[in-house]
């Protein structure tokens, strides 16, 4: 390929096709190559394959996926597995959390609190989440917290509520790293609720290991597509022999480097459908994908080339319907993730504006000020109370697909403004990263683009 | 326990059976009073004389504008309630689906009810029973600054003689009585503020005039003076005492009450713009999909979504002030929160509905029209939109009002 046709507008680097170079613009833009070149050589000389670094700097650099381990085989095929009960519908309209649930949110603001927001920027920094932190997440069970007893989780009844108030309480403390420990969970929830009796026997009791060797797993719904439509994927599923054959490519897949297995979306007969995949099948690859926020959770794009599974690998319905579950309660975790991170600006901006000083007083004292602060307020109680809605309707087994469409919207728009809101007003201060709160801004324009990833 | 947000099932008949009144007796002269602005809507007094029955009979679990009173009985200790608070606000949306400028013609469910309902006392509160009490406290030099009332009330006797003028008056020429603020001694400021219940045919009270208004037309707005005019002591609302400490938390205690049964206002006539703009949509061929991302549908279909959003954000919070007041919580953050977010909703949802359906939605033909003018007064009246976010701020940023002007 030429150079000049290499440097075609379109695309590359945010140029769009209706711009044009002139000789002198084709001339810098040569500059500008070599000059790169010359960069990535020294780049070259840096201790290279360190996973953060991987994920940094080398987008676009492909491997194989983890291949650790293999799942034996265990359960009967074709027996649907067990299910979670419905949380008991009381009919009393009550906003406060069962026991259990308060129990379980102590804990999880406590580590949020003291383990989570002090690894934070790090994290954020290195686009991965600190060993020790991880292992620390499967101490307090967040990778069985969606599962139910009889499958080696910890609770009788289905626990969307409590895995809302879970997700919101780590997004406190930081959303990507909420992301990177929600992330086999996630996966171990959908076989909980969707799985074969083989299914579940085969993957699950690795989510309940007590000896710190849970997966790291991943739910791989979005796909690299301008105006994405989640329902319609474009990767495909064709049935070949007594399996099928899976062909595309996944983007926002949280630490797809180190996951051992995934669920994976694709277009099977025009319906979409769940499927199970081994990292160790042959023809995937994964690539680093950073993006401009929820940096911690190691994103990743998965490229599938001609993957085949077994017959069995199919979670749940072929007809859509589990895959749309699927994304409700996928869209149900990313807002209580917002609620979460919402109410970390809050807090930190509370304090700031009453003991920043301008003109002889605290900026607190100011109308201008004193609204947007009231306005976040009243924003993210209204977003938590859609989410808690359509969580609590989820619990008890009934249709939440209206009422988790009206708290993403919500949650989409009032949070990315409360997140904007919240570098307003630090001004100066809140756009350099001594403060956490450009690294909030980033990290909420995630909602509503997320699909998949977390699931509660 | 469980965390729960649909309405509860044994207010369910209730919020059904205002439903039913509101379509079936409000709708149909809902347009009749908006044109005929001032005459009396006598379709209603049948409608309040069914309503006191359910009340007597126990079926509207305490609904309506005395439910927001706090009962001090504690029976229930440690078990969650949704009493009338919850009763009152689901009911007052229903029926505001229906009309929201007959809503506040309702005889005997006035907002003065309210105030009696939220500081009267067992004696009070049983004789003025069964009276229809509008509320005074605006004049017309102040409206927000409810401290700067120059109304006066010196004690003479046995009685309180009352001197000022009051505007704003919802149903000021209907009701039996009035609520009317006053102050005890101007120079004591806000702690001298006081409520008294002033009856109607008291020497001395006389109703200027009406006023001719953007929309609630159906609902009468008076002006009213008080030249000399005495109530015996008795009437005056709460503590006599000027207690400075306290200042102006006793007669503010009311707005904590009457504040989410006005966003339950904006929540209703919002969602009349909302059902009907979803049907007239649909007929146009744009269907409203849930699972699907907002961009990827049609414009209108997106503006939908977010208008519904945004419509049942304040749906969730009035119902949230209103669980609090029942529960006994203090809820004057809450209570702010959902005036604001409901307030400003209506706006949003009935002006865009409007703007949706386009020429049928500015006609007279239809409602849509109507609804976006009878919003308004939502997001000023029982403080404003303004207001509210001074008293959030003040709250969530733990400022005195001296601090945050």
């Amino acid at each position: 390929m030429s150079l000049i046709s290499n440097l075609k507008p379109g695309g590359k680097h945010g140029v769009p096709s209706s711009e044009s170079r002139d000789p002198i613009g084709y001339l810098v833009a040569g500059l500008n190559r070599l000059a790169q070149t010359d960069l990535l050589d020294k780049v070259r000389l840096r201790k290279p394959a360190e996973q953060a670094v991987f994920s940094v700097t080398r987008t676009g650099f492909k491997t194989m996926t983890n291949a650790s381990r293999t799942f034996a085989r265990a359960g009967k095929g074709g027996q649907p597995g067990t299910r979670p009960t419905h949380a008991a519908a009381s009919g009393v309209f009550d906003l406060t959390p069962g026991e259990d649930e308060q129990m379980l949110v102590d804990v999880v603001t406590e580590f949020a609190d003291e383990v989570v927001r002090p690894a934070a920027a790090e994290a954020d920094k290195a686009c991965a989440a600190p060993d020790d932190l991880l292992k620390a997440s499967l101490e307090i069970g967040l990778p069985i917290l969606g599962l139910p007893e009889a499958l080696g989780g910890v609770s009788e009844e289905r626990s969307a509520m409590a895995g809302t108030l879970v997700a919101e309480a780590l997004a406190k403390g930081d959303m990507g790293l909420a992301v990177a420990t929600l992330a086999p969970g996630s996966v171990a929830t959908a076989i909980g609720l969707w799985g074969t009796d083989a299914q579940q026997q085969t993957y699950l009791p690795a989510f309940s290991a007590e000896d710190g060797t849970v997966p790291a797993a991943a739910l791989a719904l979005t796909e690299p597509t301008v105006l994405f439509d989640v329902l319609k994927p474009s990767t495909t599923a064709t049935k070949s022999g007594d399996g099928y054959v899976l062909n595309g490519t996944k983007s926002l897949v949280a630490r797809g480097d180190s996951a051992e297995l995934f669920v994976v979306g694709a277009e099977l007969d025009g319906k979409p459908v769940l499927f199970l995949v081994e990292s160790s099948t042959e023809g995937l690859a994964v690539e680093g994908d950073p993006g401009m926020g929820v940096r911690a959770a190691s994103m990743t794009k998965l490229v599938l080339e001609d993957v085949k599974v077994p017959a069995d690998a199919v979670l749940g319905e072929t007809d859509g319907s589990t895959y749309t579950e699927c994304v409700r309660l996928s869209r149900l975790a990313w807002c209580a993730l917002a609620v979460g991170t919402g109410q970390a600006v809050l807090d930190y901006v509370t304090p700031y504006v009453k003991g920043r000083e301008a003109f002889g007083e605290p900026i607190a004292n100011r109308q201008s000020v004193a609204f947007m602060v009231a306005n976040i307020a009243i924003e993210l109680q209204g977003m938590r109370l859609l989410t808690y809605r359509a969580a609590s309707r989820a619990a008890a087994g009934k249709d939440f697909s209206r009422e988790v469409a009206l708290a993403r919207k919500a949650c989409t728009d009032k949070g990315m403004q409360i997140g904007l809101d919240g570098v307003q007003l630090l001004g100066g201060h809140g756009f350099v990263k001594e403060h956490p709160v450009e690294r909030w801004y980033r990290d909420l324009r995630a909602i509503g683009i997320m699909e998949g990833t977390v699931l509660v | 326990m469980a965390i729960n947000l649909e309405v509860p099932k044994k207010h369910r008949a209730l919020v059904d059976q205002a439903h039913q009144v509101a379509m079936n007796m409000l709708r149909p002269i809902s347009r009749k009073y908006d044109i005929a602005e001032h005459e009396y809507p006598k379709e209603l007094d049948m409608l309040a004389a069914m309503i006191d029955g359910l009340s007597e009979s126990g079926a509207s679990e305490g609904a309506g504008a005395t439910g927001v009173r706090r009962d001090a009985g504690d029976e229930d200790k440690g078990k969650v309630k949704n009493g009338a608070n919850l009763a009152s606000v689901t009911s007052v949306a229903e029926m505001c689906w229906g009309d929201t400028g007959l809503l506040l013609s309702m005889p005997r469910q006035g907002l003065g009810n309210s105030a009696i309902a939220s500081v009267a006392n067992d004696e009070q509160l049983e004789r003025f029973k069964g009276r229809w009490a509008s509320m005074a406290i605006t004049e017309p030099s102040f409206g927000s600054d409810s401290a700067a009332i120059s109304t006066t009330a010196v004690l003479d006797g046995d009685e309180y003689v009352i001197n000022g003028e009051k505007i704003f008056v919802t149903s000021g020429e209907r009701s039996d009585c009035i609520v009317v603020w006053a102050t005890l001694d101007k120079s004591l400021g806000r702690a001298a503020i006081k409520s008294f219940v002033v009856e109607k045919d008291t020497p001395g009270v006389k109703v200027e005039r009406l006023e001719e208004k953007l929309g609630i037309r159906a609902s009468d707005t008076a002006v009213i003076t008080f030249t000399d005019a005495r109530v015996p002591k008795e009437n005056l609302l709460g503590s006599p005492e000027i207690n400075v400490e306290q200042g102006f938390a006793g007669a503010m205690a009311t707005f904590d009450n009457t504040r989410p049964l006005v966003a339950a206002m904006a929540v209703g006539c919002a969602r009349a713009s909302l059902d009907l703009t979803r049907d007239l949509l649909a007929e146009a061929g744009i269907e409203v999909d849930y699972d699907r991302p907002a961009i990827l549908q049609h414009a209108a279909a997106a503006k939908f979504l977010q208008l519904e959003s945004d419509w049942e954000a304040g749906r969730l919070l009035t119902l949230q002030a209103a669980w609090m007041a029942d529960n006994r919580k203090p809820n004057s953050l809450e209570a702010s929160m959902a005036k604001a977010k409901a307030g400003r909703v209506g706006s949003d949802v009935t002006l865009s509905c409007v703007e949706l359906c386009a020429s049928i939605g500015y006609s007279e033909e239809e409602l849509l029209e109507k609804w976006a003018r009878d919003s308004k007064i939502l997001d000023i009246f029982e403080g404003t939109q303004q207001i509210q976010q001074l008293i959030v701020a003040r709250r969530v940023l733990g400022l005195s009002s001296a601090e945050l002007k």
